[in-house]
C-alpha cells in the first residue's frame, strides 16, 4: 500500500538540510520500520511470556526429587505423559474437563446469542429508554463481581444447587461487555440501508435478526464466543465458592485443589496446571489472530 | 407463513368494521384493510421488538447482577451467618464499625493498595512500551501479538501454582538466577515485600500483553498525518510520542487504569494460591492478604456473611471514590492541555 508513496516527485521535495528519521517516515507516508532494539525487546517478552508455560511442562516431566534440587531443571525429563495420565485419572481432571466444557460452552453460546440481539437493538433500533439502558450496561462493567457473590451464594444455597453445575452456569449467562462489544461492532458493520431494505421487503424484526444481523455479525460473534469461552474456562472465584473439589469441580477448582496438602506432589500439580491451560493454548494457536483482532476491535472507541 | 394466509383469507363481516368509511369498491377496501392490518402489525413489531431483544439480557441481569448488588448492601446491615443464611437480624452499621476497628481489615486494605500499585503501574507502562514497538512495521507482528496473549489464556490457578514453584525459596528458579548474579536467597513467601512483589508479578505476567493490545489498537487509530505534520515541524520520535501519541491515547489510558484498578481491588486467586496451605489468611503473617481474601475469610471461613457483605460494599465505595478521583484528574488534564 505504500508503493505509490515511496517515491515522491523529485521537484516536490527540495533537499532539506537536516533530516530526522521521523521526517523520512513522514515522506514515505507509512510507519517506521522497527530497529534491532525493538526486536531484542520483543524477543525478551516472547521468552517471558512463554517461559512459565514451557517450564510447567518441564516440571511436570520431572520427578519431585529432581524438582527439589538446584539448579532447577531446564529441559524435559521422560515422565511427562505418565504424570499427565495420573492427573487426568487420579486427580479426576477428566471429569473436571467435561464439567468445564459444559459450563463454558453453554455460557459462551448464550452470551453470544443474547449479546447479539441486545447489541443489535442498542445499535440500530430506536426505543424509549435506550440511552439509559445502555448507560446501565456500561455501568455494570465497572461493578466488581465480589459485590454480588454473597447473595448469589445465598440463592444457590437456598436452591440446593451447591456443588451443581447450574450454580456456575446461571450467573455467567449475561455479559455487559458482550452487549457493548456487539453494539460497537454492529454500529459500524451493519449499514442502516440493509435493514431498511429488508423492512421494505416486509421482513419482521426477527427475520431481520436472522437473515441480516446474524450473518453480518458472524465474525464478531465468533470472537466474542472465544473470549467468553476463555473467560468462563478460567473463572476461579465463583466456581471455587460453590463447587468443592469432591463434588463437581471445574478444571480450575480441581487444579487449585492439587496445591493443597503439606507435602504436595509438585510435578503432579504442574501436570494439572498444564492440562488446565492446554486446551486454551491450542485454541490460541489456531485462532490467535482472530482473538487478537477481536480484543483490539473491542478496545477502540471504548 | 401462517399469518399470510390470515390476511389473504376472505374477511368476515367486512362492512361492520369500518362504518364511517365512504362506500368504495370491495377490492380497494379489502386492500386497505390488509394494509392497515399489516401496518398495525408492523408498528407493533417496530415498537416492541427492541424490548424483546434487550429483555432477556436485562432479566438475567436483574436476577444475577442488580439484585445481588443491592441485596449485598441490605445484608451488610444485618447479622447473617453462613450456616443459616436466611436468618437475618438487623444490626445497623455495626458490621461496618466492626471491620473498621479490625486491624486485619486495614492490613488487607493496605496490601490491596500496594499490590495494586506494584502490579498495575509496571503492567501499564510496559504495555505502553510494547504497544509502541508493535506499532512499528515489524516482521511477524501477528506472532508477537499472539504470543503476548498466551499468559492471558492461562488461568489464575495454573499461573499461580507455576509461579509458586518459580518463586520457591530453596530450589526456585528465580532464587537460583538471583544467586547466579550474586544476590542472596529471598524468602518470597514470607517476606512482606517479596511476597507482594511475587503475587504482583503473576498479575503483571498475565495482563501486560492484553493491555499492550488495547494500547496498540488505540495507537493505530491515530491519524498518520498528525505524525507527518509533527515530523515536518522537526519533532523527534520521542517528542512525537509525547505530543501526539500520548494525548491521543488519553481516553484509552483512562480506560485501562479504571479496568486495572477494578481488577486490582478484587485480587483473590493469586494470593489464595500463593500459599495454598495458609489459604485465606494470605501468608503466615497476613502479609499478602488482600481485601478479596479477607472477604472470603470473613464470609466462608469465619462464616459471617453480614460482615463479608460490609467488606464488599466498602470495596465498592472505595472504587467509586477512586473513579471520581480519576475523573477529576482527567478533566484537569484536559483543561490544562
Amino acid at each position: 500500500m505504500t508503493t505509490t508513496l515511496t517515491k515522491p516527485p523529485a521537484d516536490a521535495v527540495p533537499e532539506p538540510p537536516k533530516r530526522s528519521r521521523g521526517m523520512k517516515a513522514a515522506r514515505a507516508g507509512g510507519q517506521l520500520h522497527a530497529g534491532p532494539v525493538a526486536y531484542v525487546i520483543l524477543a525478551l517478552f516472547t521468552v517471558i511470556s512463554l517461559f512459565p508455560l514451557v517450564w510447567t511442562a518441564i516440571a511436570a516431566s520431572r520427578d519431585n526429587q529432581r524438582l527439589a534440587q538446584t539448579p532447577p531443571p531446564f529441559w524435559f525429563g521422560s515422565g511427562l505423559f505418565d504424570k499427565l495420565e495420573v492427573a487426568w485419572t487420579d486427580a479426576n481432571l477428566g471429569e473436571a474437563f467435561l464439567n468445564t466444557t459444559l459450563v463454558a460452552g453453554i455460557s459462551s453460546f448464550t452470551i453470544v446469542f443474547l449479546s447479539t440481539i441486545a447489541g443489535f437493538a442498542f445499535a440500530k433500533l430506536r426505543f424509549k429508554g435506550r440511552g439509559a439502558a445502555m448507560l446501565v450496561v456500561i455501568g455494570t462493567m465497572m461493578v466488581p463481581p465480589q459485590l454480588s457473590i454473597i447473595p448469589l451464594y445465598m440463592m444457590v444455597a437456598k436452591l440446593d444447587w451447591t456443588d451443581q453445575l447450574q450454580a456456575v452456569i446461571f450467573p455467567s449467562l449475561v455479559s455487559a461487555f458482550g452487549v457493548f462489544f456487539m453494539r460497537q461492532y454492529l454500529i459500524q458493520a451493519l449499514p442502516d440501508e440493509i435493514i431498511e431494505a429488508a423492512r421494505v421487503d416486509g421482513a419482521s424484526s426477527w427475520r431481520v435478526v436472522w437473515h441480516v444481523v446474524f450473518p453480518t455479525a458472524r465474525p464478531a460473534m465468533a470472537v466474542l464466543g472465544m473470549l467468553m469461552f476463555v473467560q468462563t474456562w478460567n473463572d476461579f472465584l465463583w466456581p471455587f465458592l460453590v463447587l468443592t473439589q469432591t463434588g463437581n469441580p471445574t478444571v480450575q477448582v480441581a487444579v487449585a485443589g492439587l496445591g493443597r496438602g503439606y507435602t504436595p506432589d509438585q510435578s503432579l500439580i504442574m501436570a494439572g496446571a498444564l492440562l488446565g491451560t492446554l486446551p486454551l493454548l491450542i485454541v490460541f494457536a489456531i485462532f490467535g489472530k482472530q482473538i487478537v483482532g477481536g480484543i483490539m476491535q473491542g478496545a477502540v472507541k471504548g | 407463513m401462517a399469518t399470510r394466509h390470515d390476511t389473504a383469507a376472505p374477511p368476515v363481516k367486512e362492512g361492520g368494521a369500518a362504518p364511517g368509511r365512504p362506500p368504495a369498491g370491495a377490492d380497494t377496501e379489502r386492500a386497505m384493510k390488509k394494509r392497515a392490518r399489516l401496518s398495525r402489525r408492523w408498528q407493533r413489531d417496530m415498537r416492541w421488538s427492541p424490548y424483546a431483544f434487550v429483555s432477556p439480557f436485562f432479566l438475567l441481569f436483574l436476577a444475577f447482577g442488580l439484585f445481588p448488588l443491592l441485596y449485598t448492601g441490605w445484608a451488610s446491615l444485618h447479622q447473617v451467618e453462613l450456616t443459616a443464611p436466611t436468618d437475618m437480624s438487623w444490626v445497623g452499621l455495626r458490621n461496618y464499625t466492626r471491620i473498621f476497628d479490625d486491624d486485619f481489615f486495614w492490613n488487607a486494605a493496605k496490601n490491596t493498595l500496594t499490590i495494586g500499585i506494584i502490579s498495575t503501574v509496571p503492567q501499564l507502562l510496559m504495555a505502553m512500551g510494547l504497544a509502541h514497538i508493535l506499532n512499528y512495521k515489524l516482521r511477524g507482528s501477528t506472532f508477537y501479538r499472539v504470543v503476548m496473549l498466551a499468559p492471558y489464556a492461562t488461568s489464575i490457578a495454573a499461573a499461580s501454582l507455576v509461579f509458586v514453584l518459580l518463586f520457591g525459596r530453596d530450589y526456585g528458579m528465580i532464587n537460583w538466577a538471583l544467586n547466579a548474579v550474586g544476590i542472596d536467597h529471598v524468602d518470597w513467601q514470607n517476606g512482606k515485600w517479596p511476597s507482594q512483589i511475587a503475587v504482583s508479578s503473576i498479575i503483571v505476567w498475565r495482563w501486560t500483553g492484553y493491555n499492550a493490545l488495547i494500547y496498540l489498537a488505540a495507537m493505530q487509530a491515530i491519524p498518520q498525518d498528525l505524525y507527518e505534520s509533527a515530523a515536518l515541524d522537526g519533532a523527534s520520535r520521542w517528542r512525537q510520542f509525547l505530543h501526539v501519541t500520548l494525548p491521543s491515547l488519553r481516553p484509552t489510558i483512562l480506560f485501562t487504569v479504571v479496568v486495572s484498578t477494578i481488577g486490582a481491588s478484587q485480587v483473590f486467586g493469586e494470593p489464595l494460591l500463593f500459599d495454598a496451605n495458609k489459604g485465606a489468611s494470605g501468608g503466615s503473617q497476613h502479609q499478602f492478604q488482600t481485601l478479596g481474601l479477607y472477604l472470603y475469610e470473613q464470609g466462608w471461613i469465619n462464616q459471617h456473611l453480614g460482615r463479608a457483605s460490609a467488606i464488599a460494599w466498602t470495596m465498592f465505595l472505595i472504587l467509586i471514590v477512586i473513579g471520581v478521583v480519576n475523573y477529576v484528574i482527567s478533566r484537569r488534564l484536559r483543561a490544562s492541555s
